[in-house]
């Protein structure tokens, strides 16, 4: 499929001097806000939303006509127009939109820090509201009989076969993955295990109550081979706003600033929306591997320097697919990190996804994570890493992706 | 035992563009044909307008033996997170054929047990409708 001359194209990266990248500590988090993550929300995707910023300004001590950006989800099925309307918000002078799913979390952050960095706004919100439990869920295909022609050319070719569901998808790359890498079900299970400890610390998780062990991972229906019920994240009703500020503005607020070291993207070749199966490997993600090294160039930092990490984990063989991706350990050895829990849990070398995240807290299509990741610069998560100075957050996978690394 | 469709819920068809027009033409004459760069000979899947390592426009059609090995694979075992139009289970594979490209496509029969990586195949053609034929794989000399 691919030859030399192909092969090496593939691993080839642009590289701009490190001096150019204006970003770094330009801009700060300075607000979070949320609803409640539920499985029947009671009320409309705006509503929540609205919610959210108020909550956000509210935790930051702006005032809500400080507003003027907004960075929204392209997949989210509210808009700045009305946000602003609801929420009595004068005029903006920046408005941007983030594709590719979950893989836009950490994106939304690149759009609202570049946009400071450049001068163009000064207090952005970025969002996620969507009533994916009760409502309408962009994860399934309604099956009506109007629906006849797959839509775009690549779902086309896909959704013929009834391939069409995230959780598909991605047992696509987790078959290969685990194959190449004699990896178990029991292996896996620990990834899903360590989550739900971290959730079990966390009341706003929607599974605070639940413990969960790896023999309950293991024997729970299959839903689709190889992913079992644990490895899937669990649907949610919710919405979760973030306020990025410039730094000079954020040394005035309320909260502790979580500065922007860096905030970075990523797409690779040979892609497809969740179904890249035509690439010389498959059991690796090379989106993140690219967010990954251009974050690592841009900032100076090295994995190592990671205190805390929330890896978006929509299904768990992407948790330790990215260990890898991200340059934590070797390849093909995520599985053998992630194995027993030690080295991923609090206390652990990098303690990972600790609200308990897609599998256990909510699933808001990465924004939550970037939550926690703030509290953990704050000092004031759940399961709080001691002194943690540099907090990392990726994106969706199987996309074109997004990450950013925060500081205290 | 074979896949088994519900009428009422129509199976969705392919989007047919021009790009990959040819191969989809192939596909209703039981045919398996894969997209190949007539300047440099590169054998592309998917099809796309443009070959990535020449940068020619100029593409044809090559016939494909369609035999090949699973590469990847997954069962769709519980009905909500499959098609609804299709009773579960049923398998998706990925197939890395002689012609050294990966297709796409169902396993002709059910048995999700017996579904393993590198497990040789061959295709097959599926007539699900009127309108609708689909490339399947079947395990070799099955
Ligand atoms: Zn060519």
């Amino acid at each position: 499929m691919f030859d030399e001359y192909l092969a090496r194209r593939y691993r080839t990266t642009t590289r701009p001097k490190k001096e150019h990248y204006l970003v770094k500590d330009s801009a700060a988090i300075v607000g979070i806000g949320a609803t409640e993550f539920s499985k029947d929300s009671g009320r409309s995707e705006l509503q929540m939303v609205c919610e959210a910023v108020k909550a956000a300004v509210d935790d930051a001590g702006l005032q809500m006509e400080e507003i003027d950006g907004f960075v929204r989800f392209e997949m989210d099925y509210t808009d700045e127009m009305h946000i602003c309307s609801s929420l009595g918000i004068p005029k903006l002078t920046y408005f941007a939109e983030c594709g590719w799913g979950g893989g836009a979390s950490c994106s939304t952050i690149v759009h609202a820090a570049a946009a400071i960095a450049a001068g163009v706004a000064e207090c952005i919100v970025c969002y996620r509201g969507m009533n994916e439990a009760s409502g309408r869920r962009y994860g399934r295909i309604p099956g009506t009989p109007s629906i006849m022609t797959a839509p775009r050319d690549h779902f086309g070719s896909i959704l013929p076969f009834g391939h069409c569901t995230p959780p598909g998808w991605v047992a696509m790359f987790a078959s290969r993955y685990l194959h190449e890498f004699d990896a178990t079900a029991e292996d896996l299970a620990w990834v899903s295990v360590v989550c739900r400890e971290h959730a079990n610390r966390n009341p706003n998780a929607i599974f605070y109550d639940r413990p969960l062990t790896v023999q309950e991972c293991v024997e729970a229906r299959m839903i689709i081979e190889p992913l079992r019920l644990y490895d899937c994240c669990v649907d949610t009703d919710g919405a979760v706003a973030i306020i990025v500020a410039s730094a000079e503005k954020a040394k005035k607020l309320k909260q502790k600033p979580a500065y922007i070291v860096g905030a970075t993207q990523g797409n690779a070749t040979e892609g497809e929306l969740m179904t890249s199966y035509y690439r010389p490997v498959i059991s690796g993600l090379p989106e993140a591997w690219y967010t990954g090294q251009e974050l690592w160039r841009v900032t100076g930092a090295i994995p190592s320097d990671v205190n805390v990490a929330q890896f978006y984990d929509a299904f768990s063989p992407l948790i330790p697919m990215q260990l890898e991706e991200y340059g934590f350990c070797d390849r093909g050895k995520g599985m053998d990190f992630c194995r027993g829990g030690d080295r991923i849990r609090l206390g652990g070398e990098l303690p990972c996804n600790t609200s308990g995240s897609h599998l256990s807290e909510a699933y808001l299509h990465g924004m939550n994570l970037i939550a926690e990741a703030v509290r953990q610069i704050r000092g004031t998560s759940t399961a709080q890493v001691k002194n943690a100075e540099l907090s990392l957050v990726t994106g969706g996978l199987g996309i074109p992706t997004s990450a950013i690394l925060l500081r205290n | 035992m074979v896949m088994e469709y519900n009428p009422k819920i129509p199976t969705l068809r392919p989007y047919i563009d021009p790009d990959n027009q040819g191969f989809w033409d192939g596909v209703r004459e039981h045919r398996l044909v894969i997209q190949k760069c007539k300047d440099c000979g590169l054998v592309i899947h998917r099809p796309r307008p443009m070959c990535p390592r020449c940068l020619s426009t100029e593409r044809e059609w090559t016939p494909s033996m369609g035999k090949g090995v699973i590469y990847a694979y997954v069962n769709v075992i519980y009905q909500n997170a499959g098609y609804p139009g299709i009773k579960a289970p049923y398998s998706v594979v990925v197939v890395e054929i002689t012609e050294g490209v990966r297709i796409l496509a169902n396993l002709y029969d059910i048995e999700p047990e017996g579904v393993r990586i590198g497990t040789p195949v061959e295709i097959c053609f599926d007539d699900i409708a009127d309108d609708l034929t689909l490339p399947k794989f079947k395990r070799l000399n099955s």
